[in-house]
């Protein structure tokens, strides 16, 4: 506060009235310095998606930069279409497959994972670190060393073996880690209330347990999802001969040249808000369903 | 419904956290069948831990717990037939009341006719019958220990276990709830065993109050008699209403002894039932802070008054129907005199006067 008053103009009245922080009305300085800077976040962070999103509009005549030549959905019709652009919707479908396939994995293994953290056990710091190593190691080396490894072994490296494996390496941790997050939340009273009413361990994970923490679950499971579906160094030398989405689109950078790489963009952006949104609104449904938010 | 006996018995029970410590050391008790019983104690006592073995959350590291004839050690809750009420209730935030108050049925897998049809029975016995589709955080503390009670009392247990069942509550509600325990009590006719710290509750609640520390029962009674007849300094200081003084036996004559003390002549004591103190002994004794009465020093002793120390006035505090004194009489302990409202205020003392603190020879009470 002390900063923000020497930068006041003197106002030279001795007047006691004046505050130095206006309570009512007019904001400090500060707040448009912090705004402003606010503002040049968002651009940056959304303008440049902004033009892929602009310029995959574009019609039959559309290049890669702008202006703008027109507009149509010619780009996106070509996108499922054409060949010569790639195997984009197999490749679609398996970063989906592999996503769904990912985010179950790492739901139910950070679900159990938390309820083994419950309680201190001999070893638990040694296991937590070791997580986190893997959240640490570079994801690049992590997937060429899983790549050799299943070569090693004289086994095929395919999407949904070694670059299931190299992305759970990169979802787990995570999963885990907001799993802690969520189950700090939990009040055990509620396991022991359920333990006093006569409910088994399998009742009181069912009908409390799960119930109660269903929106941090969610949670993790939007990580999961999304963490797969945009994995790209994890899955470059673990997916094998078929590509995934991210790894699809990166060889199109490479020898696509025309609108439908920003179309592809487009629609894959759309399918990440489409999660997001379908993630977020269960939640708040799960919130609003429960009242006011649960007494901690 | 035939009920079953909900007696409570401890022998020898001990609890070890640690295996070095015991949290509770060696309990025997015995608490009737529909008894409401109260532990108290300050925190870190064992109050607790000695409940939550009672309920089957905590097994004993020694000794033996009956309830109803039958040693209940390492039965699960159900099986002992008893509930617990928690300190913060732990309703489940995603149940309604109703869905609450039915969970124990639904899990012994009651249709749900049968156990909503039931619990809307209890719903209306606590009075909540217009609550019974909200969430527990839509309801105020009242109403969250009522489903609180509800949900354990569905069961129909032999013996029903609160911790600090109050303490979540403001100073109002906590006495109406109060009330209230005492009723379900009676109306259900189970055993309850509460644990507090608060010495009011306890004592306006409980047929058997159990005073504890470090482990060990200090004393264990009616409210009454641990309140008048504390059995030592502890229990004495820590139900509270009554002064404690010490010192050294003066000489021992008949059915009453002298202690030598800052008063010229002495304190004179009942001998009572510490019959055996001989001079030179270390003795407390107890007086009841509204049984001292304060005399300005010249004037005549009430009629039964031996004893008479001379006090200034510490402070005065106003408490309605009495006025708190305190005195400086003894030097290191705390001298509270509590005068009705009407005698203090015909002569009224103000901070700094000298006055002679005195009491019927017979209320002083020797402690063990």
């Amino acid at each position: 506060m002390s900063a923000v008053a020497a930068n006041m103009p003197e106002t030279a009245v001795p007047s006691t009235t004046r505050a130095i922080a206006p309570s009512k009305g007019g904001r400090p300085w500060t707040f448009y310095v912090l705004a402003a800077l606010f503002t040049l976040y968002v651009i940056a962070l959304y303008g440049p998606m902004f033009c892929i999103y602009i310029l995959s509009f574009q019609d039959i005549r559309g290049g890669l930069v702008f202006p703008m030549k027109g507009h149509s959905l010619h780009w996106f019709v070509d996108l499922f279409t054409q060949v010569r652009t790639g195997d984009v919707k197999g490749s679609f479908d398996r970063s989906i497959k592999l996503a769904v396939i990912v985010t179950v994995i790492t739901v139910v293994v950070s679900f159990l994972a938390g309820l083994g953290f419950r309680k201190r056990f001999r070893g638990d710091t040694f296991v937590f670190y070791m997580m986190i190593g893997s959240l640490v190691a570079p994801g690049l080396v992590l997937g060429l060393g899983t790549g050799l490894l299943f070569q090693a072994l004289g086994l095929n490296a395919s999407w949904y073996s070694s670059a299931l494996g190299a992305q759970l390496s990169w979802t787990l941790p995570f999963g885990v880690l907001v799993m802690f997050a969520v189950m700090s939340r939990f009040n055990h009273v509620w396991e022991e209330a359920a333990y006093d009413l006569g409910a088994s361990r399998w009742q009181s994970i069912r009908l409390v347990m799960i119930p109660v923490l269903a929106p941090g679950l969610v949670a993790v499971a939007l990580f999961g999802f999304t963490l797969s579906y945009d994995e790209f160094a994890r899955s470059l030398q673990t997916a094998g001969s078929l590509n995934t989405l991210p790894l699809e689109i990166w060889s199109m950078t490479l020898n696509v040249t025309s609108p439908s790489l920003y179309a592809l963009g487009t629609v894959t952006t759309i399918v990440s808000f489409v999660v997001i949104g379908a993630s977020l609104g269960s939640i708040v449904l799960i919130q609003k369903k429960r009242g006011s938010s649960a007494k901690g | 419904m035939k009920k079953d006996r909900g007696d409570i018995e401890l022998a020898g029970v001990c609890k070890s956290f640690d295996g070095i410590t015991n949290v509770v050391d060696g309990v025997n008790l015995k608490i009737a069948d529909g008894a409401y019983c109260c532990f108290i104690g300050p925190s870190g006592c064992g109050k607790t831990t000695i409940l939550r073995m009672i309920a089957g959350h905590e097994d004993p590291t020694a000794g033996e717990i009956v309830i109803g004839g039958q040693n209940v050690v390492g039965l699960a809750p159900v099986q002992r037939r008893t509930a617990m009420m928690f300190q913060s209730y732990a309703l489940f935030p995603h149940l309604t009341v109703r869905e609450n108050i039915a969970f124990a049925l639904r899990v012994r897998g009651q249709s749900k006719t049968d156990r909503l049809r039931a619990a809307d029975a209890m719903i209306e016995k606590v009075r909540l019958t217009q609550f019974a589709d909200r969430l527990p955080a839509q309801l105020s503390g009242g109403q969250q220990q009522r489903v609180a009670l509800a949900r354990a009392a569905i069961t129909e247990p032999r013996v029903l276990l609160l911790d600090e069942p109050l303490s979540a509550l403001d100073e109002q509600l906590r006495v109406q709830m109060r009330q209230e325990l005492r009723r379900m009590q009676q109306e259900l006719g189970i055993t309850f065993v509460h644990v507090t710290h608060t010495q009011l509750e306890a004592i306006a609640l409980a047929d058997l109050v159990v005073v504890m520390e470090q482990g060990k029962i200090k004393q264990a009674g009616a409210a009454r008699d641990v309140y008048a007849h504390p059995h030592d300094r502890y229990v004495a200081e820590f139900m509270g209403g009554q002064n404690v003084l010490s010192g050294r036996v003066e000489k021992v004559n008949g059915a009453s002894f002298t202690l030598a003390q800052a008063a010229p002549s002495g304190i004179e004591v009942p001998l009572q039932a510490r019959a055996n103190v001989s001079v030179g002994d270390k003795v407390d004794i107890a007086v009841r802070r509204d049984d001292v009465a304060l005399v300005r020093p010249g004037r005549d002793l009430p009629p039964g008054c031996t004893t008479s120390l001379p006090s200034r006035v510490l402070a005065i505090e106003y408490q309605g129907y009495f006025v708190k004194v305190m005195l400086d009489t003894v030097p290191d302990d705390e001298f509270v005199a509590y005068v009705p409202e009407k005698t203090f205020f015909a002569d009224p003392f103000t901070v700094g006067d000298v006055v002679m603190a005195t009491w019927a020879t017979g209320s002083a009470l020797p402690l063990a």
